[in-house]
């Protein structure tokens, strides 16, 4: 019976941090690339290289990539590194018991990650990984060493800190606070985590605040340049999986330009036949 | 030649027609079926509906030949079917768009009926019969949700099997005995695919037939809702007002249907998962039956009726137990019943209320999202109006069907919303109004000053 009950309080736990990972932080607008194939083919090459280890992406080949413009040759070269056949799917070696036991939860599959991400009416996926991968920050509190804004407590080790270069991470929650006397006033905690990953708390009272409690994140890199470059190829990344989870997306509206021009003529035709028809109904 | 019919055809077609009554179904149903001239833009939605449904099934033949119908492989065959089956990605965003249209179509072609009192005698059955193609095409959509086996395809699935074990007594068993299994499994996955492509279809189809059938045994409405048949007739007996099916409505309807796929084309080329309505973004990730999603919402088209399944709350029964003493008071002592029936009912609605108050409000909200389906079945016995069509009603009539329709939309956007206490009342009074409009209108359809309806229908030559 205790087995159970705590099994249940530990499946509640679970949805709730889900509900708490899923809400809050505001995506950034990723730059709008995928119709860019240089981006795309550094995506792709960021991905291979820096996700395909532990995240597989299942209903994509390799030589899918051949319309990013890359050569079966090139491929082979530069992005077949579990594999031997270029007409491979992109899995992986690792299973996802292991996944489990070693990240807390196996890495999902990413073919369509860009589309599951996207939210109704709201941001797409895109701008979701193009965030995410762009928040994490030292925190030496965590197991992984790394913690991140939009997904905290992620299982995921930030992959891509040799491109990110050491950051700062501050985060400001304001919020209403009742004090001793019962009076409520506005205060602002500010945690910075230096870039070795120890935060330092500060705590301040706002005078005059009106508007709502917020919560503001900021990222500084200490080399400007190189951030720079680290947000270029993130984008190129998130630009890469949103193509990926819907390869056929190019042709998709090129197709339906054409479709709609032949309808629009269809629509005229049967306009004026039932016109004739019609014109000597009285 | 001995036991040969004659008839007028000749060649081919005299040779079919002495064996098959091909020409004469053609007439009886096409070229010397008279239809009222004065169809407006809403009467498009019947064939557009014939056409969706086509549109469905010949995707679904080829949907059908490279999907796989198992809990393992399911969500990667969908992909599979998007990537590497030639035009398959067209053939599954028809399908999947086609569903979604299916029911934009089949309201607005209600909504019509509902407008120009298509449901009224002699049209009760066309009307019943097109209901019931609405709910099967309910199965057959909630079923076919499960096929992708994503996460919203799963746990879309568990939630509303498990509303079946709200019915008192029998609920859990039944649910079981629907699912196969004790959660949402493969198994599950198998019937619905058996359902979906097969059961369902079958009855579907017999179903639109039926509907044709009896729609031409008596023939259209319009939206003057008069009957061509009681106007003038010519010197062979065909009504003037009325006009041969084929061509005119025939050529008249490819309007339509150009229009039709004129939208339902940007849709599949341009916003396939019309902003994560007509595919929901979490149905991208795979079916994990150990991770329920924050927010379950079903897809747009049952989110009405979602709704007003999730208003029924405990407190509430109690305004719902009030409503059944009222009506119970207001039928025993101002209703129309004769002998037994005006004891009889009143009674019912008093055992309602306690009822209502004694069995979990779970089952009353399930009880609530069947009953607003099938209180539309009864619909051409419920509207007293002396007329048929809206144009000829009072204006606050029109203003009634507004609100009704008003509400219908909002309901609909509630049930895709996570639960809140302000959406919570919302749906709750949404509820009260849907239910109103139709458990009211006996009273409120024959109330106000009625126009006066012209003996024939109007028509402006074009």
């Amino acid at each position: 019976m205790i087995k159970k009950l705590l099994g249940v309080l530990a499946l509640t736990l679970t949805c709730s941090v889900a509900v708490a990972a899923e809400g809050g932080y505001k995506p950034d607008n990723a730059p709008d690339r995928i119709n860019n194939m240089a981006s795309l083919q550094n995506g792709a090459m960021l991905f291979v290289n820096y996700c395909l280890g532990c995240h597989s992406a299942q209903s994509m080949r390799y030589n899918k990539l051949t319309e990013l413009g890359l050569t079966e040759e090139e491929i082979q070269r530069n992005l077949l590194f579990t594999t031997e056949n270029v007409g491979d799917l992109m899995t992986i070696a690792m299973t996802r018991a292991d996944g489990t036991k070693w990240f807390g939860a196996a890495p999902p599959d990413l073919s369509v990650i860009a589309r599951a991400k996207s939210v109704n009416l709201g941001p797409s996926g895109v701008d979701y990984i193009y965030t995410f991968l762009r928040t994490f920050y030292r925190d030496t509190s965590k197991k992984t060493g790394w913690d991140n804004a939009v997904f905290p407590s992620v299982g995921m080790p930030n992959v891509l800190w040799q491109l990110q270069g050491p950051i700062t991470h501050a985060q400001a929650d304001l919020r209403q606070v009742e004090q001793a006397d019962g009076n409520t006033v506005w205060q602002r905690t500010t945690t910075t985590y230096d870039p070795q990953g120890y935060a330092q708390v500060n705590t301040e009272t706002v005078q005059g605040y009106r508007g709502g409690p917020s919560v503001t994140n900021t990222f500084r890199g200490t080399d400007q340049a190189r951030s720079n470059a680290f947000d270029n190829d993130v984008a190129d990344l998130a630009n890469f999986l949103g193509w990926m989870a819907e390869p056929n997306q190019l042709f998709r509206k090129r197709l339906g330009v054409w479709v709609l021009l032949f309808l629009g003529l269809f629509l005229v035709v049967t306009w004026r036949l039932n016109a004739a028809y019609w014109k000597h109904v009285k | 030649m001995a036991g040969e019919k004659t008839v007028e055809t000749t060649g081919l077609l005299g040779w079919i027609d002495r064996r098959f009554p091909l020409s004469k179904l053609f007439k009886e149903h096409m070229s010397e079926y008279y239809a009222p001239k004065n169809f407006n833009f809403w009467y498009f939605f019947g064939s557009l509906a014939l056409l969706v449904l086509v549109i469905q099934i010949v995707t679904g033949i080829f949907l059908v030949m490279n999907y796989k119908p198992d809990g393992e492989l399911a969500f990667n065959s969908v992909e599979f079917i998007m990537r590497e089956v030639p035009w398959g990605w067209l053939i599954r965003y028809m399908h999947s768009t086609g569903a979604s249209m299916f029911f934009v179509v089949v309201y607005l072609h209600m909504l019509r009926g509902l407008f120009y009192g298509s449901y009224r005698k002699p049209r009760e059955l066309v009307w019943i019969f097109g209901m019931s193609i609405f709910l099967v095409l309910m199965g057959e959509a909630f079923m076919g949700y499960l096929l992708p086996w994503g996460q919203m395809s799963y746990w879309g699935a568990q939630v509303i099997v498990n509303l079946f074990s709200a019915i008192p007594f029998i609920g859990p068993e039944l649910a079981l005995w629907i699912r196969g299994d004790y959660v949402v499994s493969d198994a599950t996955l198998n019937r619905f695919f058996a359902f979906h492509v097969i059961a369902l279809p079958l009855v579907l189809i017999g179903l639109v037939v039926a509907h044709i059938i009896a729609l031409h045994e008596v023939g259209s409405n319009n939206p003057d809702g008069v009957e061509i048949k009681d106007g003038p007739k010519d010197s062979k007996g065909r009504p003037v007002d009325g006009i041969p099916f084929h061509p005119y409505y025939s050529v008249h309807d490819m309007v339509g249907v150009a229009g039709f796929l004129i939208v339902f084309a940007a849709i599949v080329f341009f916003a396939p998962e019309m902003g994560g309505y007509f595919i929901e973004f979490n149905n991208f990730i795979p079916a994990d039956p150990l991770k329920t999603p924050p927010h379950i919402a079903p897809v747009w088209y049952f989110t009405p009726f979602y709704s007003m399944l999730r208003a029924i709350t405990t407190d509430f029964t109690w305004v719902l137990a009030a409503a059944s003493v009222l009506g119970a008071v207001a039928l025993f002592l101002r209703g129309n019943l004769r002998g037994v029936w005006r004891i009889i009912v009143p009674v019912i609605l008093l055992v309602l209320a306690v009822l209502l108050r004694t069995i979990d409000a779970k089952f009353w909200g399930v009880v609530a999202m069947g009953g607003s389906v099938v209180i539309l079945f009864f619909l051409p016995w419920l509207d007293h109006s002396p007329v048929r069509s809206i144009r000829y009603r009072p204006t606050w009539h029109k203003y009634l069907y507004g609100v009704f329709i008003v509400t219908f939309v909002i309901l609909g956007y509630l049930g895709t919303q996570p639960p809140n206490p302000v959406f919570n009342l919302m749906s709750q009074i949404g509820t009260l109004i849907y239910l109103g409009f139709f458990l009211l209108m006996p009273v409120w359809s024959r109330l106000g000053t009625f126009k006066p309806v012209p003996e024939r229908i109007t028509f402006k030559a074009h």
